[in-house]
């Protein structure tokens, strides 16, 4: 560069598009070597499958759409699309839920509205909803864990028939999720305290030792992921706190009412996707709003809607439709909290100061 | 003044297309095409009403007056609607059943009354029956092509039940490509209908833009002025 030297105030916080996607995954990976260690080869397959599979139809749209390809798609916001979603399957999932899952995230979720940062909706939550509701039985079909190596784990050929949709009788090891277990015992008349008693403790959660989503599991490990990318700030703390507490505030306050009927707040805090959303998928930075305010709002919004949809509605789990309707306010959130103008009131109009006369009109 | 029949149809059926092009007509695009078999019974159905519709409003275009038009075009239309609308549930009974509520809306069907305004109530008769011909076979088509993909991709079948729609001797139309096909169910379900309509769409206009780059291309520069089209 030939460009004059000009002494200022210039400052550059070196970060960039491809910088922020890597912190991201490097902050999932504690979290996805355990769900991969937990659920076997099949968990493996399910991942790279979903991750080379929004590469190649990042690739596509972006050559279809006549823009460079490159420098999209080494950016990393693809993959990590992928990964994403990887992490909210079910890990003994067939091949085409990733494949079918990564094209739609991709092209419906993210290249349809112009590309990378133009979306309106979290590409991995729209293809994750939209395979809930084309594909029920096998989004729902969770199993226990069967660590890597274990005696009754798959071995590689036996994971990759399972990938292929061919092996075992998944019936054999499948296991409902700890908030599908519930809502199932509830709608049969037995209580949270008793459905739960058997099959659940709040350290098995923390540390994520049960059936659930490849990379939902582990409370703890999440955490520590999240903890990481806020030390990094890659994220703020306001969504994934307001989140949580709505979230916490709310179930404390039914439980306390009916602990027959609803789920208690620990109980919330690690099943499900709770930590997942709260630190990686609600934080999206292109669906989220941009003022602290606005975090605030957005993710209270999330919270509230987690626990609507996982007491009353049909869904044992709620985090991506809440997730998905909270990105629909997300522009009108914007609109109406904005951070005040330097110089002007919230208004907008110019500030007064005192033994100052009005500036003319 | 000779009329040029093959630009009507080249209009009707891609240039000037009811759905890909104009953009009307969506709430029967998108509310029926759950099959191809629903797809071309209302498409075809469409297609009758504004033939008959052109027919008659070419017809009495003398006598109706500009100010009054709107309401004398409605009314043709939901007479003549109302007549299909009994026909078919005479003769084809069981597809009537499920298209149901959609056959008496075609009156709403913002289309027809668009092709009578603009172009019927301004030629003669016979232009104006072919234009009607070619539009509705146009909305067909495309009411065919967006319930086959929505159809292909939610159940795997094509023209699932035309024999509702044909009768027994054409239930062979009914082909399964994918068996034991899962089913994407969303294709079916009504988000499946925006989001395919859209591709259809941006298809459409990749297409043209292709025919277009290579008419360009044959043609050589400076031949192609405003005079010599």
């Amino acid at each position: 560069m030939d460009a004059p030297l000009v002494s200022g105030p210039h400052a550059h916080g070196a970060v960039s598009v491809s910088r922020t996607m890597v912190l991201v995954m490097l902050a999932l990976l504690p979290a996805t070597l355990f769900g991969v260690y937990l659920y076997g080869w099949p968990a493996l397959n399910l991942l790279l499958i979903t991750v080379l599979s929004a590469l190649v139809a990042e690739g596509t749209s972006l050559r279809l759409a006549g823009k460079p390809v490159r420098p999209y798609l080494l950016d990393g916001s693809a993959a990590l699309t992928g990964w994403l979603l990887a992490m909210t399957l079910p890990p003994w999932a067939p091949w085409w839920i990733g494949a079918a899952g990564s094209f739609f995230a991709i092209v419906v979720g993210k290249q349809v509205f112009g590309g990378l940062g133009q979306n309106l909706f979290n590409p991995a939550m729209v293809a994750r909803v939209a395979l809930l509701i084309a594909f029920p039985v096998e989004m729902t079909t969770f199993i226990t864990p069967q660590p890597l190596f274990s005696s009754n784990a798959p071995g590689f050929l036996q994971g990759l028939a399972i990938s292929l949709g061919s092996g075992v009788q998944i019936d054999m090891v499948s296991s409902a999720s700890t908030l599908g277990h519930v809502k199932t015992e509830l709608t049969r008349g037995i209580s949270v305290h008793n459905a739960l008693a058997p099959v659940y403790d709040l350290l098995t959660g923390f540390i994520g030792y049960m059936p659930g989503s490849m990379g939902e599991t582990s409370a703890l490990l999440i955490l520590a992921g999240g903890i990481f990318l806020l030390f990094k700030r890659v994220i703020t703390w306001h969504i994934p706190v307001s989140m949580i507490a709505s979230l916490m505030l709310l179930a404390t306050l039914f439980h306390g009412i009916n602990p027959e009927r609803y789920i208690g707040p620990l109980v919330h805090l690690l099943s499900g996707a709770t930590l997942l959303g709260a630190f990686f998928i609600a934080t999206d930075l292109v669906t989220s709003p941009v003022t602290a305010k606005g975090q605030l709002l957005f993710g209270a919004g999330c919270g509230a809607l987690v626990f609507i949809i996982r007491s009353w509605a049909a869904y044992p789990e709620g985090m991506a439709f809440a997730v998905m309707l909270m990105n629909a306010l997300t522009p009108l959130i914007d609109h109406y909290v904005r951070p005040r103008v330097y110089g002007r009131d919230r208004k907008g109009e110019p500030l007064v100061y005192e033994g100052k006369p009005e500036p003319p009109p | 003044m000779s009329t040029n029949y093959l630009s009507i149809a080249r209009d009707g059926l891609w240039n000037n297309n009811i759905v890909f092009s104009q953009s009307l007509a969506l709430c029967p695009t998108l509310a029926v095409t759950g099959t191809a078999t629903n797809g071309l019974g209302m498409g075809m159905a469409t297609t009758v009403v504004m033939i008959f519709t052109g027919l008659v409003v070419a017809l009495f275009r003398g006598i109706i007056s500009p100010e009054v038009r709107i309401p004398v075009f409605v009314l043709i239309i939901a007479t003549i609607v109302t007549l299909v609308d009994m026909g078919m549930n005479a003769w084809t009974h069981d597809l009537h059943k499920v298209l149901g509520l959609f056959i008496p809306l075609i009156v709403t069907n913002c289309a027809i009354l668009g092709r009578a305004e603009s172009y019927a109530s301004k030629h003669a008769t016979l232009p104006a029956v072919v234009d009607g011909l070619m539009m509705g076979l146009g909305f067909t088509l495309a009411l065919v092509m967006l319930g086959a993909t929505r159809e292909l991709l939610g159940s795997g079948t094509l023209f699932a039940n035309a024999e509702l729609l044909l009768g027994q001797r054409l239930a062979f139309m009914e082909v399964t490509l994918i068996p034991d096909y899962r089913g994407f169910l969303i294709a079916i379900l009504p988000p499946g209908g925006f989001l395919l309509l859209g591709f259809l769409l941006a298809g459409k206009r990749m297409l043209d833009k292709q025919l277009e780059a290579r008419k360009n291309l044959s043609e050589p520069a400076g031949v192609t002025a405003p005079e010599a089209i």
